[in-house]
């Protein structure tokens, strides 16, 4: 195993972060006050309660989900095309690094970087709301395995792509809708049964119904399915770039 | 002395059916520094390529330092220093922090000592912490090779490493060619530029259309295959070669001014004496005699021309 390449990767990737940490920082604490004026206070004060939760804080945990799956996706991707682009992948393809030890650097950049933004909007949201966390444990641990997919999958992404334009279609066409049909803002049990039923075929309503039972105890969906659909999920994932990497694709020729 | 690098039956189809290497072999001692010669799309970054491990061959293997670069890519790869012929660097970075990461990214613990000591052989030792975009192209080529050394490897690599250099960097490139077979670097560099293969390489190849022409010591290959030419200039022009010499192969130069006898400096007799002793009796006054070596531009473009 080649550590000093793990971090060599890993090092040269977050200092691109940490040159833009105050932005990194600032938007994050934007966007989700927006959310809570605009949901929390100007929705939510027509919506009561969902499921004994007050409007703004049922929102947190979709929130946090929003941000980390698109931050990790962004990340992750930009952070392997981005060499692509320039040329110098040809450093990582000659040096004596596994393809394992290069999805270990970059897609656990990638993780870092989304965990920290989720951590940023969890601390935020303690100035709007009373945000109980049931099972802290298992919030982190929900949090930890969303950055850590949703990386690979943006990973598989900027391998795929071959201009700024496919790079950016996923994350717009795919990413955001799931997510927000996935019930970050409302509970599936408040949509029409047919609805309900279509809902079920979206893999990201597995994620944020068990993030929430970690703050709230209660879910759309039992904890031991959510658990198993991101296993699944991040299976997937690795057995794609387990391919990619097997075959050179969009790398070697 | 060891081979450390042997390229054997490599050959390679580039998806679409391109045969971009036909079957080349090679063997690449220890501590020279080999020259490799030509065309454009003559195949020799693909060769490259696919050593360093870019591009995957479509037949044959090649062994560095006895490790296959496949089964075994780790230690074989540990070994090489690449300078690619493209400059690919990402424009926001700072040299030193590029050149750190090359390093480690090879296995190597973090020696900022070792860094400096690169840095200031390639006068880039106040540029360190400038971003890439603030440097001249010449100064980028030579980050390039910062990266490349930044693990101290043992053969390196340099595709084109003075195209489109000027002068006096080419100079320059040359004395850090030559420093680093002197600290045990085993070179192989891509070139255009015969002259640059005259300059510092020990032995040349001539790779065209996927192929390897030859593959020679350059001082061998140059007296071997050079010819002389030997011109006699004449006191007054003359419209045909005399007939009391025409059993002497010789050239009229253009205007008649001077006689052009071609030979082979390894012959056992160069006819020189014969041709003087004959010129002298048919008559004709001589003004100035004078030889030149055809040189390694010569060879090379009569090589490429016969495989073509
Ligand atoms: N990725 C690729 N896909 C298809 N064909 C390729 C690829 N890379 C190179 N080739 C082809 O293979 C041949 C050899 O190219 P290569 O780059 O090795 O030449 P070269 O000797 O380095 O030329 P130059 O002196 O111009 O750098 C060319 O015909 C080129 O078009
Ligand atoms: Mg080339």
């Amino acid at each position: 195993m080649n550590f000093e390449a793990i971090k060599a990767i890993y090092v040269f990737e977050m200092s691109r972060f940490f040159r833009t940490l105050m932005q990194s920082f600032i938007s994050p604490v934007i966007s989700t006050s927006l959310y809570f004026v605009v949901f929390g206070t100007a929705i939510g004060s027509r919506i009561e309660s969902v499921e004994g939760i007050s409007y703004g804080a049922f929102i947190v945990p979709g929130l946090i989900m929003l941000s980390v799956m698109t931050q990790a996706t962004a990340n992750a991707s930009f952070g392997i095309y981005f060499p692509k682009f320039m040329g110098t992948i040809y450093e990582l393809l000659s040096a004596p690094v596994s393809f394992f030890e290069i999805v270990v650097g970059y897609v656990g950049a990638a993780a870092t970087k989304a965990l920290f933004i989720g951590t940023v909007i969890f601390v935020t949201a303690h100035f709007f709301v009373d945000l109980p966390v049931a099972h802290p444990m298992a919030m982190v641990a929900f949090l930890l395995l969303t950055c850590l997919s949703f990386a690979l999958l943006g990973f598989i992404i900027g391998i795929w792509a071959q201009n700024f334009e496919q790079l950016q279609l996923i994350p717009l066409l795919v990413i955001t809708p799931l997510v927000f049909l996935g019930g970050s803002f409302y509970s599936v049990s408040m949509l029409p049964p047919i609805w309900q039923t279509v809902t079920m075929f979206n893999p990201v309503v597995y994620l944020i119904s068990g993030f929430r039972w970690a703050f709230f105890g209660t879910a759309d969906v039992p904890i031991a399915v959510s658990l198993f659909a991101i296993a699944l999920f991040t299976g997937a994932c690795l057995m794609v770039i387990w391919w990619i990497f097997k075959t050179g694709y969009r790398i070697k020729s | 002395m060891a081979s450390i690098l042997s390229v054997s039956d490599v050959n390679k189809v580039f998806e679409g059916g391109h045969e971009a290497l036909k079957s080349v072999s090679l063997e690449i001692e220890e501590g020279e520094i080999l020259a490799l010669l030509g065309p454009n799309g003559a195949g020799k970054t693909t060769l490259i390529s696919i050593i360093c491990g870019m591009v995957n061959p479509t037949g044959g293997s090649v062994r560095v330092g006895g490790h296959d670069i496949i089964d075994d890519f780790r230690e074989a790869r540990r070994l090489i220093g690449l300078v690619p012929q493209e400059i690919n660097l990402e424009p926001f970075e700072r040299v030193l922090n590029t050149v750190r990461f090359s390093r480690g990214l090879f296995g190597k613990r973090r020696d900022d000592a070792k860094l400096e000591t690169i840095l200031r052989q390639l006068s880039l030792w106040d540029k360190k912490d400038a971003r890439i975009k603030e440097l001249s192209g010449g100064m980028k080529r030579r980050v390039l090779i910062a990266k490349a050394l930044s693990h101290e490897p043992r053969i390196l690599f340099l595709d084109e490493p003075t195209a489109g250099v000027d002068v006096e960097l080419r100079k320059d490139m040359w004395q850090i060619v030559r420093q680093l077979k002197e600290d045990g670097v085993t070179i192989i560099l891509t070139t255009h530029y015969i002259e640059e293969a005259e300059a510092i390489a020990d032995r040349v190849g001539v790779i065209s259309k996927g192929e390897i022409l030859l593959i020679k010591e350059k001082d061998a290959l140059m007296s071997q295959m050079g010819r002389k030419e030997l011109e006699i200039e004449l006191g007054a022009p003359l419209d045909a070669v005399p007939d009391a010499l025409a059993h002497h192969a010789l050239t009229l130069s253009e205007g008649g001014r001077s006689l052009i006898y071609s030979y082979d400096t390894a012959a056992e007799r160069t006819g020189i004496t014969t041709l003087l002793t004959d010129v002298a009796k048919a008559g004709l006054v001589t003004r100035d005699v004078s030889t030149r070596q055809s040189s390694l531009e010569d060879i090379f473009v009569g090589l490429v021309e016969d495989a073509g």
